[in-house]
């Protein structure tokens, strides 16, 4: 009988050379890993990421942010954080409960590529790039083409996604996540809306983000809508501005959390409350 | 398994409450799983492997995580702390006393999370803020408590030292006793189903069917079982001696393995029994089963079809039972109402949710006669029925039966129905070895019983004044594949269908139908909370129709002592709605004059809603005899010993029967010892259900207590109000100089080592009811009224509770903190009903597609207990453990009719549904 291995490597080098030696399953904060496997043994060699140090955590450069793949939501949601990725902050005050949000990481939310991960409309909305890294070289491609379907990136087994990359805004960026459930915590997103607004000096819009999750495989920006945000003054008349129609795109289901019906109906709902809340900011 | 790799063993080394341990563990299996079965510290508890409990809440490095998403590998070289590490710390000591004194902990299956999670909050904010201590215990699901007591419990332990209540010798009674059994739930200790087994146990899981309705052939399974090592046997229907059970005689309807045929989606077909890693690795699909799928019979609708053919032979209309309760002319007296309120209310299936999965090992033991007796542990609120049933299907006698039920964590009627026990006891006692076995949540789910959906078209009508003069309840219960309690349901609800309302004309008529859905069982209020959110839906229709207020309208028409029920009852005694109304009443009305007053321009997609609903609630089985007997002993070490075949499932009967009984006895609760549901060292208690363990047992063991006292005052021939006092081994008996004393430890014990005995029973006195439903089904009942607030999002559907107020008749609080916990528990379970709660076979068998309330969701509660004594009660008391949640639901639905207009009829009323009709209404 073979065995399957356990590797817990401390540096990335070491992570990737395994990677590309044998089939291993990485394995982050564990919070979408185990609940697939209930009532079953692990049939998986696993890479342990958690000794992974430097892919934790939150630094700035020239190029923009850089967000570490196993920085966990806890450490996100007490990072100081500029207006601009509101967004982010509060998927992380709103992933799970503290446990999970003490162990759960974003490169996870990212890589498991569920449709309800509330982390992948947040960080469409911020025009997120992600870095895959293996022995074969790095390379970084646009958050929107790395989540392919349901549970399905464009990570080849060899590669670790080893960091998010956020570009800089300008100085008058504003960005918001709006969530829905039927009750306060816990709740697996029946649908979730992120907005961003990048204003220009006269306090007009220059460009607009707009993402929905859970209302298609994979989270998806509206660019109809943002296209005819953009230009436009920052009142009260912005929330009137999308309309059922650009909402079109999405291909929302029935299922034991909502209705199609209902979350094409609340999905509107939602992207005019957080484009009216970044107009009250 | 030849074919198939295993995890590497390896060594790992960490700081475990303060010291450090090394394991040798696979390095993937999870650290839950380390911690209780390779370390033996069981305080973690596992609820749902899947992070969606917190149960298993442990801290790591200073951070809160649950110990079922961590790899045993991932904690090497750091440090742990676990429910056993807490008390040694002062501070979070008194975490714990805090939990005892606020009764923070009933069941317990969510306490040692709750701890941890709590520790962790306290450690991040010493002096929180509600809402952070809400935050950091968001991750820990409670069924039982409603939250709001584990969140009054860590403010106050972050304010300082905390006191414990205590009762006065001779006034027990009243006194708000902390739990006896709290301390164990509260550092770890408690032994639940999943905490013992023999070392050398084999394990059983069970295979079960994927489809709702099948047929089944199996293949070679003495060929399949040679080629998995680590597999002993395969169980099927031919190793059931006696294959069938139920919880009536009549109706022993369900296999414990399926025979050839499956009736619902989650029924065991075979059991596999082996090594735990052997029977956990069997993929389902690899076991040579060869299904013939069938066309399912689904909801009450297709089952009155009977599409298809007929669930059971037996009953060719696929109707187990009806129930009838009929009183006056009520047609007649409809065609004569000055109004009219008709409408057809539909609810979900919904599921028990007990933090506690089943769980349990069966062991036989040899005999030197020969007549090997078989030792069942498992969790069950139903200790003798159990003995009965399992002796049953193996075909031998009772007595060869020991159940020894372990600390439960939770049941609500769930653990009233054999679930992994008749499995268990099966295989050991064919294979003589002892065998343990654990649900998975969504095995559990799966498999055990729901709360019967209704389809319920009900007609109540009323004359000018606001005056009940009849009502029309037709009611449909989904019983599922198999009878289990639906005969109960069935006859229960025509009882309660007119409400607490004195009504001269009613006919109730229900079924209780099979079809191929998850099997209807008992579940706090046995259906009457179904039949009360119709008739208290109208009833508010009835109060705009008449321009009354709704809870003036309820004051006119409920029912007091000396007017009958539906079933021609005349209520005597201890009625005590009015008083229930009364309390609410200057609070219910500033809260609509407040809500009434806001206005809608201004509240954005806002809207407020005030609503209230009524209940009465028989206490008891329903005719049938209910007996329960209680002894009590005193030892010649000065102990008194109660023994209480009563299970605890964290109702708290464990502490209230011994203030009764230490009352009746004259001495203080603290000399008392237990010995709890041992069917060998206990009688027959009954079963906790009904709530009738408060007003049942609770005679049974004032009685033992007073019987007890007379012995002893025998004794040294002293009067009857003598004061008892015990002194080590020296009981004094009267005052002063008149003080006689007697030596306990120099007189004769008994076989348990008691020198005295007293022993008590009581059976509730009912009669049997008619053709017509009449006659006294029960000795005494419950009422109660709650009203809430609700916040609805118009834009959205979605209800935000933010204020219940209730108040309930329990004749007597024995122990106000168990009742008020009793009642904001059952306020949080009526909450996820009104709003979130349905189960769907195969899509929601899990706890993050079905959603109960977390702490968030259970808004602030206000209690009044009302006290109306019921004269055949223990020192006046009745039960409250169902009443507490019958009104919550339509409480809220009637404040959002209040708020937005929309008359709910559907439950649970999920965002979807309510904006659904909300654009409906706007249409219109
Ligand atoms: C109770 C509960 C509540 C939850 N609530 C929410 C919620 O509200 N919103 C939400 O979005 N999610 C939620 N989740 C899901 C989950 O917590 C998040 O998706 C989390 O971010 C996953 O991160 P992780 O580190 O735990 O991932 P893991 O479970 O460790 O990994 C997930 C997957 O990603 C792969 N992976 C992880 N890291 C890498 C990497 N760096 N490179 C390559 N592959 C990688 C793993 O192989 C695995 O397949 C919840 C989960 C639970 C149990
Ligand atoms: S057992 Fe870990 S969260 Fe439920
Ligand atoms: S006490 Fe919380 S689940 Fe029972």
């Amino acid at each position: 009988m073979s065995s399957l291995p356990y590797v817990q490597p401390a540096i990335l080098a070491d992570a990737l050379s395994a990677l590309s030696q044998q089939r291993l399953v990485p394995l982050a904060g564990g919070t979408d890993f185990y609940p697939a496997r209930v009532g079953q043994p692990v049939a998986d060699g696993i890479l342990d990421l958690s000794r992974l140090t430097d892919l934790c955590g939150l630094s700035t450069s020239v190029s923009g942010w850089r967000l570490g793949a196993l920085t966990t939501w806890s450490a996100l949601r007490r990072a100081p954080l500029p207006a601009a990725l509101c967004a982010l902050q509060r998927v992380a005050a709103e992933v799970g409960g503290v446990q999970i949000q003490n162990a759960g990481t974003v490169g996870g939310n990212l890589c498991n590529a569920s449709p309800a991960a509330d982390g992948v409309p947040a960080l469409l909305a911020l025009d997120a790039q992600v870095e895959l890294q293996s022995v074969r070289g790095t390379r970084t491609m646009p958050l929107g083409q790395f989540i392919l379907g349901n549970r399905r990136t464009a990570r080849a087994p060899d590669e670790l996604l080893t960091a998010v990359l956020l570009p800089h805004s300008g100085a008058h960026t504003r960005s918001t996540f709006h969530k829905l459930g039927a009750r306060r915590y816990l709740v697996i997103s029946v649908l979730m809306v992120a907005a961003r607004l990048d204003l220009d000096d006269s306090g007009r819009v220059a460009a607009a983000a707009v993402a929905v999750g859970a209302c298609s495989e994979v989270a998806q920006r509206l660019p109809l809508l943002e296209q005819r945000l953009a230009g436009r003054r920052l009142d009260a008349a912005l929330r009137e501005v999308p309309h059922a129609h650009d909402l079109a795109a999405l291909t929302p289901r029935s299922d034991v959390r909502a209705s199609a019906a209902y979350r094409r109906d609340a999905a509107l709902t939602l992207v005019r409350r957080a484009l009216g809340a970044l107009c009250d900011e | 398994m030849n074919d198939r790799s295993r995890p590497a063993v390896q060594p790992i080394g960490f700081e475990l409450n303060g010291r450090g341990v090394q394991v040798a563990v696979t390095a993937s299996a999870r650290l839950s799983d380390v911690l209780r079965d390779t370390l033996g510290l069981t305080g973690t508890k596992v609820g749902c492997s899947a992070g969606d409990c917190g149960a298993c809440t442990v801290v790591l490095d200073g951070q809160q995580v649950c110990a079922c998403t961590v790899a045993a590998g991932q904690v090497h070289g750091r440090r742990l702390t676990t429910v056993e590490g807490l008390a040694a710390d002062g501070t979070l000591a008194r975490l714990q006393q805090a939990f005892l004194a606020h009764g923070a902990a009933q069941c317990g299956a969510c306490t040692p999370g709750m701890l941890m999670a709590a520790a962790d909050t306290l450690a991040r904010h010493p002096d929180p803020s509600a809402e952070q201590v809400a935050d950091g215990l968001a991750g820990v699901l409670c069924r039982c408590t409603g939250y709001r007591a584990i969140v009054a419990a860590v403010l106050a332990a972050a304010g300082g030292p905390v006191s414990l209540p205590q009762a006065a010798p001779g006034r027990a009674v009243g006194a708000r006793v902390p739990r006896l059994d709290g301390a164990a739930r509260l550092d770890g200790r408690e032994c639940y189903a999943a905490d013992e087994a023999p070392a050398d146990a084999l394990w059983l899981r069970a295979v079960r069917s994927p489809h709702a309705r099948a047929r089944f052939r199996l293949g070679d399974l003495a060929a399949w079982i040679a080629s998995h090592p680590g597999i002993v046997d395969v169980l099927t229907a031919a190793d059931v001696p006696c294959n069938s059970f139920g919880i009536f005689d009549a109706v022993k309807d369900q296999p414990v393995l399926g025979d050839a045929r499956v009736r619902f989606h989650g029924e065991a077909v075979v059991a596999l029994v082996g090594t735990q890693e052997a029977v956990s690795a069997v993929h389902d699909e690899e076991l040579p089963i060869e299904w013939s799928v069938e066309e399912p019979v689904l909801g009450i609708e297709q089952g009155l079809a009977v599409t298809g053919a007929p669930l059971h032979d037996f009953a060719p209309d696929n109707v187990l039972v009806r129930g009838r309760v009929i009183r006056g002319e009520v047609d007649e007296a409809l065609r004569r109402a000055a109004f009219v309120a008709e409408g057809e209310f539909v609810t979900s299936h919904v599921e028990h949710a007990y933090i506690e999965p089943e769980a349990g090992y069966a062991m036989r033991m040899p005999m030197p006669d020969g007549g090997d007796r078989l030792r069942v542990f498992a969790c069950t609120q139903t200790p003798y029925m159990d003995r009965d049933e399992i002796a049953r299907i193996l075909a031998i006698e009772p007595d060869r039966v020991q159940v020894v039920p372990s600390a439960i964590g939770g049941g609500f009627g769930g653990k009233l129905d054999l679930s992994i026990q008749p499995l268990l006891a099966v295989a050991s006692w064919k294979l003589k070895r002892p065998v343990r076995g654990v649900y998975t949540r969504p095995e559990s789910m799966l498999c055990t019983t729901k709360r019967h959906p209704a389809r319920m078209r009900v007609r109540f009508g009323c004359d000018r004044n606001g005056d009940l003069v009849a009502v029309d309840f037709l009611g449909d219960f989904d019983t599922g594949a198999y009878a289990s309690w639906g005969s109960t349901v069935a006859n229960r609800v025509p009882i309660h269908a007119s409400g607490p309302y004195a009504v001269p004309n009613v006919r109730a008529l229900t079924r209780a139908v099979y079809t191929n859905g998850p099997v209807g069982g008992a579940f706090r209020g046995f259906g009457v909370p179904q039949s009360t959110f119709a008739h208290e839906t109208l009833v508010d229709e009835l109060a705009r129709a008449c321009g009354m207020d709704p809870l003036a309208f309820r004051l006119r028409n409920a029912i007091r002592a000396g007017q009958a029920t539906a079933t021609g009852q005349v209520l005597t005694a201890s009625a005590g709605l009015v008083a229930c109304l009364l309390r609410l009443q200057p609070a219910w009305e500033a809260a609509r004059r407040r809500v009434e007053a806001l206005d809608p321009a201004s509240a954005g997609a806002l809207r407020r809603g005030v609503g209230i609903a009524c209940m009465a609630y028989g206490i008891g089985n329903t005719v049938i005899a209910n007996p329960s007997t209680m002894r009590v002993g005193l030892r010649r070490n000065g102990r008194v010993v109660l023994y209480n075949g009563a299970v605890d499932l964290g109702q708290g009967s464990s502490t209230v029967l011994v203030q009764i009984c230490a009352d009746a006895l004259g001495l203080p609760v603290h000399l008392f010892d237990q010995v709890t549901g041992d069917t060998d060292r206990t009688a027959d208690a009954g079963k906790s259900s009904a709530s009738r363990q408060t007003f049942v047992s609770g005679n049974a063991a004032r009685i033992a207590g007073s019987v007890l006292r007379e012995r002893l005052l025998a004794l040294v021939c002293a009067p009857a109000d003598a004061r008892l006092r015990l002194v080590d081994t020296q009981l004094q008996v009267g005052e002063g100089s008149g003080t006689r004393s007697l030596d306990l430890s120099a007189l004769d014990a008994d076989r348990n080592g008691d020198v005295a005995v007293g022993e008590g029973s009581f059976d509730p006195p009912t009669t049997p009811l008619d053709g017509d439903g009449q006659g006294m089904p029960y000795a005494t009942y419950g009422f109660g009224a709650q009203f809430a607030e609700v916040e609805v999002d118009i834009e959205l559907g979605t209800v935000r509770v933010l204020h219940v107020e209730a108040a309930h008749d329990v004749g007597r609080a024995i122990n106000p903190t168990q009742v008020e916990g009793q009642i904001v528990g059952g306020i949080a379970q009526g909450i996820g009903m009104a709003l979130m709660e349905e189960y769907v076979a195969g899509r929601s068998d899990n706890l993050h597609d079905y959603l109960i309330p977390t702490v968030g969701d259970v808004p602030p509660v206000v209690v009044h207990v009302i006290e109306d004594p019921e004269p055949l009660g223990p020192f006046g008391a009745k039960g409250v453990g169902e009443p507490a949640m019958i009104p919550t639901a339509p409480a809220i639905t009637n404040a959002i009719r209040h708020a937005t207009g929309v008359r709910v009829t559907r439950l649970p009323v999920t965002p979807d549904r309510l904006r659904a009709q909300l654009l409906g209404k706007a249409k219109a």
